[in-house]
């Protein structure tokens, strides 16, 4: 069992910044998020990609971004859980016990759910049989690349992910490449070297076709393939590997009994605290009216939710507002030695 | 101003007077009409505000950025009409746009 102050769900910017502003005035956070990595949409969709309304930072990208704000809460020796997407909230008393999926149990004071627009899942094919394959001989991830030794793997996708994996995998493996288009997402150097390996035979590409059906019983024997003209190709297939990216699903949030609107949950704009008492909602995933989805209101958002927090974890104290320039205390938390 | 006509996979048709200068993808999302997720909220990074645009319209619609066909990849069902409706700035000349959208964004 984990006992801390505040249970922080996310850890995007939004989320980061709370934990700040909870290390902050004094109170203990742990974060959890079902990447592998902290940053959220951040580090998940535009890791390069410039921002340029962060106040006081004139350009910076979204890995730059995650990286000072880690930097920013250090001092605060903040835990996170990764790889982990909170299933169950459920209240004791006056406090809240959390399970995960890697059922992992958190015992705390308040929540703060700054999940975006909710936890990261693999994309997967739109045809309706791939399901009785999945996590068996369909994938969407490779944990074991053992498995694929002497197989035959198709794979589909234009990303990097896809490209990636067809190079090492045509080392070991018969390789069928599949994507929707000629031209491909992925880095360019590695389009060279598949259309390469393409032209060795070492690896069959086959451009402008989609999956149509997979065929086999308790695994795939065959897949087959739609040409965008309407041709269809039989591949025999071991196994077969959608990569699609991500996509955001809110997920078990939709069954904790909170008041959901078009994807967001409603909050106050006093302490962005939520229908239920101790939790609050900050970043992406609040509305209230004026809304505005920018990392700026997450950070004040969050600012707020912490010092709501506060009656939770420490009801019989009162917060006094202070300012990090002169707070002893704030400064002793940020281990600032003078 | 420019009439949009949405046809939902529902079978139903949903035709709004959109304001210029807003997405195709706000023109839906602000009128309530299913099937247009936008979570990205307009960036070009997620691919839930996919549509399939009426053959006649495609040539007249601005062409694609960079960036657009890659996250057409990751749509749902993507086919040669498809578009991000985040990426098509309502003007005087989109009046009377038409376009279908899929059954689901993911």
């Amino acid at each position: 069992m984990n006992k801390t102050d505040v249970l922080i769900i996310g850890a995007g910017p939004t989320g980061l910044f709370c934990a700040h502003q909870l290390g902050i005035i004094g109170l203990t956070c742990e974060i959890v998020d079902n990447l592998d990595k902290a940053g959220g949409q951040c580090i998940e969709l535009y890791p390069d990609k410039p921002i340029y309304d962060i106040p006081a930072v004139p350009e910076c990208t979204g890995e730059e971004l995650t990286n000072n704000l880690l930097q920013q809460i250090k001092p605060f020796n903040v835990k996170f859980h990764l790889n982990e997407r909170v299933e169950e909230l459920k209240k004791v008393e006056k406090r809240w016990n959390v399970k995960t999926s890697g059922g992992l149990e958190f015992d705390v004071a308040a929540i703060v759910i700054a999940g975006g627009v909710g936890s990261f899942e693999p994309r997967k094919f739109s045809v309706k049989e791939c399901e009785k394959f999945e996590g068996s001989s369909l994938l969407y991830s490779i944990k074991d690349k053992t498995i694929f030794k002497d197989k035959t793997i198709s794979i589909f996708g234009g990303g990097d992910s896809a490209l990636d994996w067809a190079i090492e995998l045509s080392n070991v493996s018969n390789v069928n490449l599949i994507h929707r288009r000629d031209g491909f997402s992925g880095a360019e150097s590695s389009v060279q070297k598949v259309k390469q390996l393409h032209e060795q035979g070492k690896l069959n590409l086959f451009t402008k076709y989609q999956m149509e059906s997979v065929v086999g019983d308790n695994k795939i024997d065959l897949i087959k393939i739609k040409h965008d003209e309407g041709e269809i190709k039989e591949l025999k297939s071991d196994y077969v590997l959608g990569f699609f990216g991500l996509i955001m699903q809110l997920g078990p949030i939709l069954n904790w009994g909170l008041n959901i609107n078009k994807k967001t949950v409603e909050v106050n704009t006093k302490s962005f605290e939520t229908n239920i008492s101790g939790i609050f909602a900050i970043g992406d995933i609040c509305s209230y009216p004026g809304k505005l989805k920018l990392i700026l209101s997450g950070f004040h958002e969050g600012a707020l939710a912490a010092r709501g927090c506060f009656k939770y974890a420490k009801p019989d104290e009162k917060l006094r507002f202070e300012f990090t320039t002169t707070s002893k205390a704030a400064q002793e938390r940020l281990g600032i030695k003078k | 101003m420019a009439k949009i006509t949405y046809n939902t996979y529902d079978n139903k048709t949903h035709t709004i007077d959109v304001q210029n200068g807003l997405s195709v993808m706000e023109g839906a999302v602000q009128n309530d009409i299913p099937g247009i997720d936008a979570d990205c909220g307009g960036g070009m990074a997620c691919a839930t505000c996919h549509v399939y645009v009426k053959e006649e319209w495609l040539g007249k619609l601005p062409a694609k950025e960079d960036g657009e066909e890659d996250m057409l990849d990751m749509a749902f069902e993507p086919k040669s009409n498809s578009r991000l409706s985040c990426q098509l700035i309502v003007s005087d000349e989109l009046d009377g746009l038409e376009i279908n959208i899929p059954s689901k964004q993911a």
